[in-house]
C-alpha cells in the first residue's frame, strides 16, 4: 500500500531515477516519446522538463460494442520498454478485458477511481453505444449508455479509441441494427479526442495518452476531433507511391506489371486520398510495413462510415491519364481529381445507404 | 504479396530530399553553429529508401554504443558532423531513428545532474568513513 501511495505521489523523473535510469536514459526516453507523439525533435527539451514533473493520471477504459481489436492493438505496440514506462505512469484503474478483478469487484474499482480522482481522470472508450435497446450490450448489468454517462461525469477528458467509439464504426454500418452511436453523439460537455482506425495504430493511442501525461492537456484536433499530429495529412499525400499517381502510373490488377513495380493503387480502390491517418509514416508491426507497402490499397478505416463507402475495391474515381500525363498540369489535375473523388465518394455512399433496408430482430429470427 | 523482391525498385527516390535537408543543416552548423535533428520516423519512406539514404551517407570514423533502456548505436557518417542515432528498446526493437547534425550528439554529453551525482559517489568511494555529506571544497 505504501508503495502504491509512493507511485501516486512521485513524479515521473523521481520514479525513473529511483529505478536507476540515468539522465541520458531519460533523454532517450524523451526522444522516443517525442517521436511517438509525432512532435519535432526540437520539442525534446520541453518534453523532458514536463515529464520530469509529470504525475500519473488515473485512466478508466470502457469497452462497449467492440471486437477487442483496439485493445489487441495497444497490447501489441512495438516499443514495450518505452510504452511500459508510459503505462507505469498511468494508473489503468479499470479495463474489464485486462484486469484480474471481475463482477462487483471490478465495478468497485471503477467507482473508487472515479471518486478518488474526481475531475482529473481520463476515460478511454472503445466500441460504440447501442441506443435502440439498452439490453443489446451491458457490463455487470449496467447498460453501455448508463456506464458511459456516469463515468464521464467526473472525467477531465474522454479518448474515443477506434472508429466504433469515434464514429460508430462497424456496429453503425447499414442497417445499424442496434442503433449504435459514437461517444461524441452522447457526450457534449467534456473534451473528446477521437483516435480513429480499425484498429488505430498502437503508437497513436499511446501517443495521445503520452501527450496528456506530458503536458496535462489534449493535443490539437482536426474537424473530426482527431489529433492533428497524426491525422493532419492524408494517406495519399504521405504515400511513397504518390509520385506514380502524379505521373499517371497505376496498377490495374493485383498481379499486373504496375502492381509488380509498386505503382499507385488508386484504381484498385485505394481510399488514401480521402483518408487521414499516420500509417504511411508510423507503419505497423514494428515499423515493418503498412497496407499500401504490402500491395493493398488503403480501406479508409479511420474515416466515418468507411464500411458504407461502396466497396473496398471500387476506385473513388478514374483519373484521366491523358490529362494528368501532360506536363505542367499534373499538380492542378491532382487537386481536381481529389475534389472529384470526394464528390463521387459521397454519391457512392448515398447510393449504398439507399440500397440497404433496416433489418430488425424479427427478421434475423426468421432467417435463423 | 505480388511484388517479387528482384523487381522492386531499389528505392523510391525519397532519400534525395532528406539528403538536401541534411545539406542545409550542415550549412547551419558550419556558419551559425546551430545543430539540427531529423526524425526519420516522420518521413514516408518506401521500400529501399532508408537503405539508400544510409548507404549514401556512408560511415565515418566514430561509432558509439549507449546502453540505457536498451541499446543505442550512434555513428558518424562519411560526412563529419552528420550522425545517425539508432535507439532500440530492451527487446532490440527500434524506437527512434534520427539524423543529428552537430559537433557531438546531445545524448553523448554527460548530463550536468549526473556529473554532480558522480562527484558525490566518487567522493564517498574514496572516503568511506567520512560522516559529512561531502568532503569536497566548495568552489
Amino acid at each position: 500500500m505504501a508503495d502504491d501511495m509512493k507511485r501516486f505521489t512521485q513524479t515521473l523523473g523521481e520514479s525513473l531515477r529511483e529505478r536507476g535510469v540515468s539522465r541520458r536514459g531519460f533523454l532517450k526516453f524523451c526522444t522516443a516519446t517525442a517521436s511517438m507523439m509525432a512532435l519535432p525533435p526540437t520539442m525534446v527539451p520541453a518534453i523532458a522538463a514536463a515529464l520530469e514533473k509529470a504525475r500519473r493520471p488515473s485512466v478508466i477504459w470502457l469497452s462497449f460494442q467492440e471486437c477487442t481489436g483496439c485493445t489487441e492493438s495497444i497490447t501489441r505496440s512495438h516499443s514495450p520498454s518505452v510504452e511500459n514506462l508510459i503505462f507505469d505512469h498511468i494508473s489503468l484503474d479499470y479495463h474489464h478485458t485486462l484486469q484480474v478483478a471481475a463482477g462487483d469487484a471490478a465495478e468497485a474499482a471503477r467507482e473508487a477511481a472515479m471518486h478518488e480522482n474526481e475531475g482529473k481522470y481520463i476515460v478511454v472508450v472503445d466500441g460504440s453505444i447501442p441506443l435502440d435497446n439498452p439490453g443489446f450490450s451491458t457490463i455487470a448489468g449496467i447498460s453501455n449508455l448508463q456506464m458511459l454517462e456516469e463515468t464521464v461525469a467526473g472525467a477531465a477528458a474522454v479518448v474515443a479509441v477506434g472508429s466504433c467509439a469515434a464514429f460508430g464504426g462497424l456496429p453503425h454500418a447499414d442497417p445499424n441494427p442496434t442503433g449504435a452511436v459514437s461517444v461524441s453523439d452522447i457526450v457534449h460537455d467534456k473534451p473528446i479526442v477521437n483516435v480513429s482506425g480499425c484498429p488505430p495504430i498502437p503508437t497513436v493511442i499511446t501517443g495521445v495518452l503520452a501527450h496528456f501525461l506530458t503536458f496535462g492537456s489534449l493535443p490539437e484536433l482536426d474537424a473530426l476531433g482527431r489529433p492533428m499530429v497524426f491525422y493532419g495529412q492524408s494517406i495519399h499525400d504521405r504515400c511513397y507511391r504518390r509520385p506514380f499517381y502524379d505521373k499517371g502510373l497505376f496498377a490495374e490488377t493485383f498481379d499486373d506489371e504496375g502492381a509488380r513495380k509498386g505503382w499507385c493503387l488508386y484504381r484498385l480502390g485505394c481510399k488514401g486520398p480521402m483518408t487521414y491517418n499516420a500509417c504511411a509514416t508510423t507503419k505497423w508491426n514494428e515499423g515493418t510495413s503498412w497496407p499500401v507497402e504490402s500491395g493493398h490499397g488503403c480501406l479508409g478505416c479511420s474515416e466515418p462510415d468507411f464500411w458504407d463507402a461502396g466497396g473496398f475495391y471500387n476506385a473513388l474515381s478514374i483519373p484521366d491519364s491523358d490529362i494528368i500525363r501532360r506536363a505542367g498540369v499534373v499538380a492542378a489535375a491532382g487537386v481536381a481529381l481529389g475534389a472529384a473523388a470526394g464528390a463521387l465518394n459521397r454519391s457512392t455512399r448515398a447510393k449504398a445507404a439507399a440500397s440497404h433496408e433496416k433489418v430488425t430482430i424479427d427478421d434475423l429470427d426468421k432467417t435463423s | 504479396m505480388v511484388e517479387p523482391k528482384d523487381e522492386v525498385p531499389l528505392n523510391h527516390s525519397n532519400a534525395t530530399p532528406v539528403l538536401h535537408e541534411v545539406l542545409h543543416a550542415l550549412q547551419r552548423l558550419a556558419t551559425l553553429d546551430e545543430p539540427t535533428t531529423i526524425d526519420l520516423r516522420a518521413i514516408p519512406f518506401g521500400p529501399g529508401d532508408e537503405d539508400a539514404l544510409l548507404s549514401q551517407l556512408g560511415t565515418g570514423e566514430v561509432k558509439i554504443e549507449l546502453d540505457t533502456l536498451g541499446k543505442s548505436t550512434i555513428w558518424e557518417t562519411a560526412f563529419s558532423g552528420v550522425w545517425i542515432i539508432d535507439h532500440q528498446n530492451a527487446e532490440s526493437e527500434r524506437i527512434a531513428l534520427q539524423i543529428e547534425v552537430a559537433h557531438v550528439p546531445a545524448i553523448i554529453k554527460a548530463q550536468t545532474e549526473d556529473v554532480t551525482e558522480s562527484l558525490q559517489l566518487l567522493d564517498n568511494q574514496l572516503n568511506p568513513n567520512r560522516t559529512e555529506t561531502t568532503g569536497l571544497r566548495e568552489e
